[in-house]
């Protein structure tokens, strides 16, 4: 009898516990997806409503005319998006694959390799992740007008190139170091240069790693607000974050065109996560070694 | 189908020197396994013949070409890991073929030798399997695989069987066995096992320190230990050692119990020479109950007390006191026995064997 009392009311615990996780899990999705959400139905509805006090949480009016004011040129209320949009795309998707190739060779290098002051360069990569970028943004200005290069594609592929090189070393060191030894000298064993073992056995293992950080450098670049508006003025470099700034005026914030530019740069970041995602399930080493 | 030859072996890191200089001549098709405890530069040296690690002197000879700077590719060698290192990406057939494709070879040709190798090993149905969807015996048979498709003219084995449980390790062995009948390669086998070392080589290799011990056949290296380590390494349960003072036809040992003087060694040993005195668990036994090939005047009797007993069945490992500690005695056909009780054991002292003290090298002449 007395053990019967017991397993129920473990039973109920267990129950209980399950509820309480998920209301958790409700309320932190919650506090994670609202702002979005809040983003995509601000961008649909007139200013008054977005400004209203109390809030106003449903909708009364749906309308796209925010999106399409903003392909309706200079003048009619609309932005130079196209361009941003190519600027944008340009400027990230460069310094994303220049940085996830210095990524891979020092990734690699930091995994694979012992060499004098190997601990101490590592180190140091990681203090400039403590900068805060915002702090060099002044320097970087006298720096670039010197050199020619503010305002340009190539100085903020540049600067994000730096902003990103640690994170991807870091992250795709641990990624090689997931990857057994035993298997590029196997493959050198079995008649491959280290080249090609790299290519052939370690590279493919490490994929999901260099996948990750490609994704990571490529969303910091495309959302990068501070240093690209100290960088960048004119059209033909500013990128989609800076132009969201075109929607302020000297006393008024189009706050409905903003979110719509917003949800429009939203939408390749996130296609982008979705469609690399599925690469980033782990556990394809397993099976690898021993068992 | 070569010769390897070592000569002068060294590999140093740094300062610190791992494998200090050795020197050993491997026939065609011989199945040699190096072993000994880890640490002893087994591993070391086995990589540096399949050319993983550098050499730091010496050479390396494979079928009669030095082969000390060449990448291990060119070596023509293959190797089974004891992490069996499958290519997880790889299906059981990319794994198997991996080496013919990156040499460029047919398809036609590729297929025929992953065919037979896979024949060979009873890997047919698992071909398009991925590593881990394998049993442990399963990728241990692939990486046996991999390494029979190159066709090497040395096979080199790192503690291949270390990852699987006993009973695998046992079947395993027997198949490697079979297979080095089969493909008939020079074969070094790196293990720290010294079972697996007995069954499988035509010659052992102990390695301690960095210094080759002994080589020798498996009868050898049991019956004639070169030295007090091999005695003590090889065998198991491992031979009983002891360590003595030689006093007038007797040896004295620091309990104050006394056993008489091997015959074979009294030639060989003075007076207040220090010794150490082994025997094997097969040499010593409860009176009736041994297998010692002796003759009967070698036979010392002695009346020891029983500390514990591990039957085994068919065989019951007896531990007597002697000395201070505990000496492992084989007892065929047993009976029962209780700890605290003393038996009459028999010491086949023509099978003893008596080590310098000092430089633990053998007082057989």
């Amino acid at each position: 009898m007395v053990r019967m009392d017991e397993n129920s009311s473990a039973r109920l615990k267990r129950r209980l516990t399950g509820i309480v996780y998920r209301i958790g899990l409700f309320l932190a999705m919650l506090t994670i997806c609202l702002p979005g959400l809040w983003i995509v139905i601000s961008s649909l509805r007139p200013t008054v409503e977005i400004m209203a006090k109390p809030p106003v949480w449903i909708p009364q009016e749906i309308s796209f005319d925010a999106y399409v004011a903003m392909f309706s040129g200079i003048g009619k209320g609309g932005i130079p998006v196209i361009e941003y949009f190519r600027n944008s795309l340009i400027i990230s998707v460069t310094s994303t694959v220049i940085a996830v190739a210095i990524g891979m060779a020092g990734g690699y290098a930091f995994a694979r390799y012992r060499f004098r002051g190997k601990s101490s360069v590592f180190l140091g990569l990681m203090l400039t992740r403590t900068v805060p970028g915002i702090a060099l943004s002044l320097p970087l200005f006298f720096l670039y007008v010197r050199l020619g290069i503010i305002d340009t594609h190539f100085g903020l592929i540049l600067a994000y190139v730096a902003l990103n090189v640690p994170f991807t070393i870091w992250l795709i060191d641990g990624f090689f170091r997931q990857v057994p030894k035993d298997l590029a000298e196997a493959a050198q064993i079995d008649g491959c240069t280290r080249w090609q073992a790299f290519w052939q056995v370690e590279f493919p293992l490490a994929g999901p790693g260099i996948a990750s950080a490609a994704i990571f450098a490529f969303l910091t670049c495309w959302n990068e607000f501070a240093l690209a508006s100290q960088l960048t003025r004119s059209v033909s470099a500013k990128t989609l974050p800076v132009g969201l700034l075109d929607y302020t005026a000297e006393f008024t914030i189009d706050w409905r065109g903003m979110c719509a530019l917003a949800v429009v740069m939203i939408i390749p970041a996130l296609t982008l996560t979705y469609i690399v995602q599925k690469h980033l399930v782990g556990g394809l080493t397993s099976g690898a070694v021993k068992g | 189908m070569a010769t390897v030859s070592l000569t002068k072996l060294t590999k140093r890191y740094g300062n610190i020197e791992i494998v200090h200089g050795i020197d050993l001549d491997i026939t065609d098709r011989e199945f040699i396994a190096l072993v000994g405890p880890s640490g002893c530069g087994k591993s070391t040296t086995l990589r540096m013949i399949a050319g993983l690690e550098e050499i730091s002197d010496g050479s390396i000879e494979i079928g009669g070409r030095i082969v000390n700077d060449l990448p291990p590719r060119s070596r023509n060698i293959s190797m089974v890991f004891q992490s069996y290192a499958l290519y997880p990406h790889m299906t059981v057939r990319e794994n198997l073929g991996f080496s013919l494709k990156i040499a460029g070879a047919a398809k036609e040709d590729m297929d025929r030798r992953v065919a037979e190798a896979s024949a060979i090993l009873g890997l047919d149905t698992l071909l398009d399997r991925r590593p881990s969807q394998l049993s442990g015996g399963q990728r241990q048979r692939v990486a046996m695989g991999r390494a029979i498709v190159r066709d090497p003219d040395v096979f080199l084995f790192d503690e291949p069987l270390s990852n699987l449980d006993a009973k695998l390790r046992t079947q395993m062995r027997t198949e490697i066995k079979k297979l080095h009948a089969k493909v008939q390669s020079t074969v070094i086998y790196v293990t720290h096992d010294q079972v697996e070392a007995m069954t499988l080589a035509d010659r052992i290799v102990i390695m301690r320190d960095g210094y080759i011990e002994q080589v020798g056949t498996p009868d050898e290296v049991f019956r004639r230990p070169a030295t007090r380590f091999v005695a003590g390494f090889i065998g198991s349960p491992p031979m009983n050692l002891h360590e003595a003072t030689i006093d007038d036809g007797q040896m004295v040992f620091a309990s104050g119990e006394k056993l008489p003087l091997p015959g074979q060694f009294k030639a060989n040993v003075a007076v207040g020479d220090k010794v150490v005195f082994g025997l094997r668990p097969d040499d010593i036994y409860p009176t009736g109950h041994g297998i010692s090939s002796g003759s009967v005047a070698d036979v010392h009797q002695i009346e020891l007390p029983i500390t514990v007993t591990e039957p085994l069945g068919n065989e019951t490992l007896v531990f007597v006191e002697f000395n201070g500690s505990d000496w492992v005695s084989r007892m065929l056909n047993p009976r029962p026995l209780k700890p605290g009780e003393r038996v009459a054991m028999s010491l086949d002292m023509s099978q003893a064997h008596l080590f310098a003290a000092e430089t633990g090298t053998t007082l057989r002449s």
